[in-house]
């Protein structure tokens, strides 16, 4: 149980404050979601090779050297920073290279994220800590979704937190309570998907990120979700170039969205998107159940 | 905290004009409430104004008093629950079960309702001058609902009494599991629910229509542009041929 | 003849194809409906029978009777309520609707309860005014129905109970057929004279523990924070359910067991769905614990209480209370060998009579015939329960006693013992002369 934020930026304008505009929403969500909190932020992006986002539970973690040991391995350039346990790489390679590097050698180091332009930052506490903790404020880019956890079925760990990473660019985060992740998990996992936790939604972002692999759109995999998934979901998806909403077809779990000409903004609640600018004006609704709502600046 | 000292009555609010202020960006949610349900006993202050709601939850709960309340901006949950007497008028959009097992009274939303609104309602009459989110009217026991848009799926849902109009359009399985509130749409409907039936509008259901617009302050709604829906009663006795609707 | 009577096999039942199961088919082949019946689960389970007190010993010493006080008192609900409950004794009458019970029974139970300073619930139909009369501590149950829920009853209420579930139906709803619907339960219900009851088997306006907090809060608004807000749970998932009954902000925990009466579900709910009572109290406590709650949020657990002795585990194992709904039923004079006669009729026996929904007990509690009704006698019906209560109590507190103990709170995991496999597992206590527990290395 928990609560849901995005922000989807049409233009421009708003990019070089979008941190600024989305801090409130995701702090409006603490209630719902005490237990952890978590963003994923999609800017920066790189033109060749890859970023990462990078953890180590250790603040004092050697990124330096870890980026030395990369560039030496890999043959290739490194350009990296670090935010508090956090940090992000940006290497000249493809992402499976460093995926591999990485597991075979630094295996205390746990990848958040890989793609173009996606950044993930979780971590337990309260959405307030998480904020100023990542500097949430001050972060620039084109659209951004984010969580507040109320555990339910599994343990409060920052691994269990969303948003939860299901291949390149591709998060999801969720609000709700599935009902067969259990079997799913081992059909997927049989399948080669790995999974970190007991986690519900972790089945759910493993689950489009097979099918993905299988060769669906965005599109069909979330016609394919709606069908195989069971339970209680509003799910939005971040994808390299906007998100998409989707609802179970009971449609129990909130969800709003408002739409003006410069964003689209959804939340698990009204409260979160009352900073946002023009909301007053902004065409205000709640998406229907089993339908699919994409937003993405190259098409949609 | 019901008080006659003066001067601890204006901490939880201010009186200007003669109308009781609750500035939320200032002042709690208990704070207002309290301030309302002050109000029963003795009714010192009839009208209210609640500024910078900014999508709070549960905005004047519980009132049990001849109030006249205005909600300056969005509301979030459960707006006006559990609303006895008073007329609370929310001046923006308002959050799920708006007027949630109301008993009496009016409450009128400017802007869009999100889901559940009017549900389990008793009595009293709920406008929507925007859209309803989804199951508008759920289990509703005697309440008046009129939305001037449309309402989302499953609206009705176990509509036991009361009278549910839609001038837009409805959503999917409206009505179902019905018993034996009244609902009349305008618009399309995309489909009905497991023992609802559209039946005939006779005179003492335009009659009941032009009742409830004029009672919401309706002026341009024409009952005879509406259709009548209501419970097949075919699910009051079990019986084995209906085994398939559960 | 006499040869093959000598080899002839002796008849013999099927344990898989029982009797009772070859009855309920051909029931189901006859009537194309499922079988709907009240009461808890009926087959055998671990419960508290299997467990044992550890009674004094060189190393601990007993209290005296009556001189040596054992205090049985309880507060329920000080952890953001103006007004907490305030219970003479650890056992409470649980939630039992005006419209499955007469009022006259409605008014033995606030008459009993009153009589040693406990509290009731009402149920699934709204408050009347005979409990709220009788009653000296009400507890206003809040239901995915929402049958009779008003704010003036919400105000009267000492405290407000939102189900979730209950242990005969966790997850319940669906088609109750058969339920006769008089003039005056229609009218508090609103619906239709004579029509089945359906029930939602969720709240209308809420899903999940994140909404269920601001509905809690909208709860405690309307009532100016004033009284406990109590959330009720069937046993399924308890260890999870607890927690998030906690985050939701719940004063008091109710925690139901598959023992748990009803007055009418499917025969197929009751029986395989929840876990036992005993099960899920070290679960609660678990998590109650963990969260630093115990103690702060109260734990009552209902499910199959009987005696003092199965109050007394409840305790022991963690409970700060315990509800009992059939035991107060039968205490009321419900399935008593009197009306043999009756049973036989109506195709039971005493004792096993649960067809409830059908308005024809004979004894006059479940029915709202007013012929049958006149049968109860709602004063003496009080004076029984609250004997029955103070049985429950004295023999509670007596095998505290026995046990060291001046608090029924003193009681501790440690007192007891197991004699199952079964029950050790679920009691989180060891097998008796051993220092076994089943299953301990693998908990939440």
């Amino acid at each position: 149980m928990c609560g849901i934020v995005g922000l989807y930026l049409k233009n421009d304008k708003y990019e070089s404050e979008i941190g600024k505009l989305f801090a409130p929403m995701l702090i409006a969500m603490t209630e719902r979601g005490p237990d952890s909190a978590g963003f994923a932020v999609y800017g920066d992006a790189v033109e060749d090779g890859i970023k990462l986002t990078l953890r180590h539970e250790d603040e004092n973690y050697d990124w330096a050297a870890l980026a030395k040991d990369i560039e030496t391995a890999l043959d290739t350039k490194v350009n990296w920073f670090q935010n508090s346990k956090v940090a992000v790489f940006k290497v000249g390679v493809d992402a499976e290279k460093v995926e591999d590097y990485l597991e075979q050698n630094h295996d205390d180091v746990l990848v958040m994220s890989s793609g173009k332009s996606i950044e993930i930052l979780k971590e337990v506490g309260l959405p307030e800590r998480i904020v100023d903790m990542f500097k949430l404020g001050e972060m620039k880019g084109s659209h951004i979704i984010g969580h507040t956890r109320m555990a339910t079925e599994s343990a409060v760990t920052m691994a269990g937190s969303h948003p939860f990473s299901t291949g390149l660019d591709l998060c999801l985060v969720h609000n709700g309570s599935f009902s067969n992740h259990n079997r799913l998990r081992k059909e997927l996992q049989r399948e080669g998907i790995e999974f970190d936790t007991e986690n519900d939604t972790e089945v759910a972002a493993g689950y489009l990120t097979y099918r993905l692999q299988q060769g669906d759109s965005l599109n069909e995999a979330l016609e394919n979700a709606l069908k195989t998934l069971d339970g209680f979901y509003t799910l939005t998806i971040g994808t390299k170039d906007g998100f998409a909403v989707v609802r179970d077809p009971i449609a129990c779990k909130p969800a709003v969205i408002a739409e003006t000409d410069d964003y689209v903004a959804m939340a698990s609640e009204y409260q979160a998107l009352t900073t946002l600018p023009g909301i007053e004006d902004a065409k205000v609704w709640e998406p229907e159940p089993a339908r699919i709502y994409v937003w993405e600046r190259n098409g949609n | 905290m019901s008080t006659n000292n003066l001067a601890e009555q204006t901490s939880a609010f201010e009186t200007i004009n003669g109308v009781g202020t609750v500035d939320l960006s200032v002042q709690t949610v208990r704070d207002l409430n309290q301030a309302l349900h002050d109000q029963h006993d003795d009714m010192t202050i009839e009208k209210w104004d609640v500024l910078n709601p900014k999508g709070h939850h549960n905005l004047a709960v519980g009132v049990n008093q001849k109030l006249k309340i205005d909600i300056h901006g969005p509301a979030g949950y459960y707006c006006a629950g559990m609303n006895q007497e008073a007329e609370i008028t929310i001046h923006g959009h308002t959050g799920q079960g708006v007027a949630e097992n109301m008993m009496s009274g009016l409450v009128r939303v400017k802007g869009n309702a999100s889901s559940a609104a009017g549900a389990t309602a008793h009595g009293g009459l709920l406008v929507i001058e925007g859209d309803a989110g989804s199951r508008c009217g759920i289990s509703m026991k005697g309440v008046d609902i009129l939305v001037k848009g449309s309402v989302g799926h499953m609206s009705c849902f176990m509509g036991q009494a009361g009278v549910l109009a839609v001038c837009g359009d409805a959503g999917e399985a409206l009505g179902d599991s019905l018993y034996e509130a009244h609902i009349y749409v305008k618009g399309s409907v995309k489909s009905l629910g497991a023992d609802c039936i559209e039946k005939e509008m006779r005179a003492e259901h335009i009659e009941e229509l032009t009742e409830l617009f004029e009672r919401a302050g309706v002026t341009d709604q024409d009952p005879r542009d509406f259709k009548r829906y209501g419970s097949a009663r075919q699910l009051y006795n079990f019986k084995v041929d209906n085994a398939g609707a559960y | 003849m006499t040869e093959k009577r000598k080899y002839m096999t002796v008849p013999r039942e099927s344990a898989t194809f029982d009797r009772l199961t070859m009855a309920e088919i051909r029931r189901a082949a006859d009537t194309g409906i499922y079988d709907i019946r009240g009461a808890g689960a009926k087959r055998k389970l671990p419960h508290f029978d299997d467990l044992l007190f550890l009674g004094a010993s060189m190393s601990r010493y007993p209290l005296e009777g009556y001189r040596e006080k054992c205090n049985t008192s309880v507060t329920l609900g000080n952890r953001f309520a103006k007004k907490p409950i305030e219970l003479e004794i650890p056992i409470t009458i649980a939630g039992m609707s005006f419209g499955a019970l007469s009022a006259y029974a409605k008014e033995a139970l606030g008459r009993g309860a009153s009589a040693v300073g406990t509290s009731t619930t009402t149920g699934d139909g709204g408050m009347t005014p005979e409990e709220r009369g009788q009653s000296t501590k009400l507890v206003y149950q809040y239901l995915p129905s929402r049958y009779g829920m008003n704010p003036d009853d919400l105000r009267k209420a000492d405290a407000i109970e939102v189900v979730l579930g209950q242990g005969a139906k966790p997850g319940g709803g669906g088609m109750l057929l058969g339920q006769k619907i008089t003039d005056r339960v229609a009218k508090m219900r609103t619906l239709p004279k004579g029509v089945d009851q359906r029930s939602a088997c969720r709240h209308p306006d809420w899903t999940g523990p994140d909404d269920l907090e601001i509905k809690i809060k909208e709860l405690r608004e309307i009532t100016d924070w004033q009284v406990p807000i109590y959330i009720k749970v069937g046993a399924t998932r308890t260890y999870y359910d607890v927690k998030l009954a906690v985050k939701a902000g719940a004063d008091v925990i109710v925690v139901d067991g598959m023992q748990g009466g009803t007055a009418a579900t499917q025969d197929v709910f009751i029986e395989h769905v929840g876990i036992p009572t005993m099960a899920a109290i070290p679960q609660a406590v678990q998590a109650l614990q963990e969260m630093g709650m115990h103690r702060k949020v109260q734990l009552i657990v209902s499910g199959g209480i009987r005696n003092g002795a199965d109050v007394a585990k409840c305790m022991a194992l963690g409970a700060d209370a315990v509800a009992i709904g059939t035991a107060a039923m039968v205490a009321l004079g419900d399935n008593d060998p009197k009306w043999e006669d009756e049973y036989q009729k109506l195709g039971s026996t005493a004792g096993s009579y649960d067809d409830w929904h059908e308005g024809r007990d004979p004894a006059g509690i479940s029915t709202q015939d007013p012929e049958l009704m006149k049968r109860f006698d709602p004063i003496e019906g009080g004076r029984r329960l609250a004997n029955y209560l103070r049985v429950l109590t004295l023999e509670a507190q007596t095998l505290a006693r026995a046990c060291g103990k001046n608090d029924l709170r003193n009681l501790e995991p440690e007192d007891l013992v197991a004699l199952t496999v079964e029950s050790a597992a679920m009691a989180r206590v060891p097998l008796a002369g051993t220092s076994w527990i089943p299953g301990q290395q693998q908990t939440f």
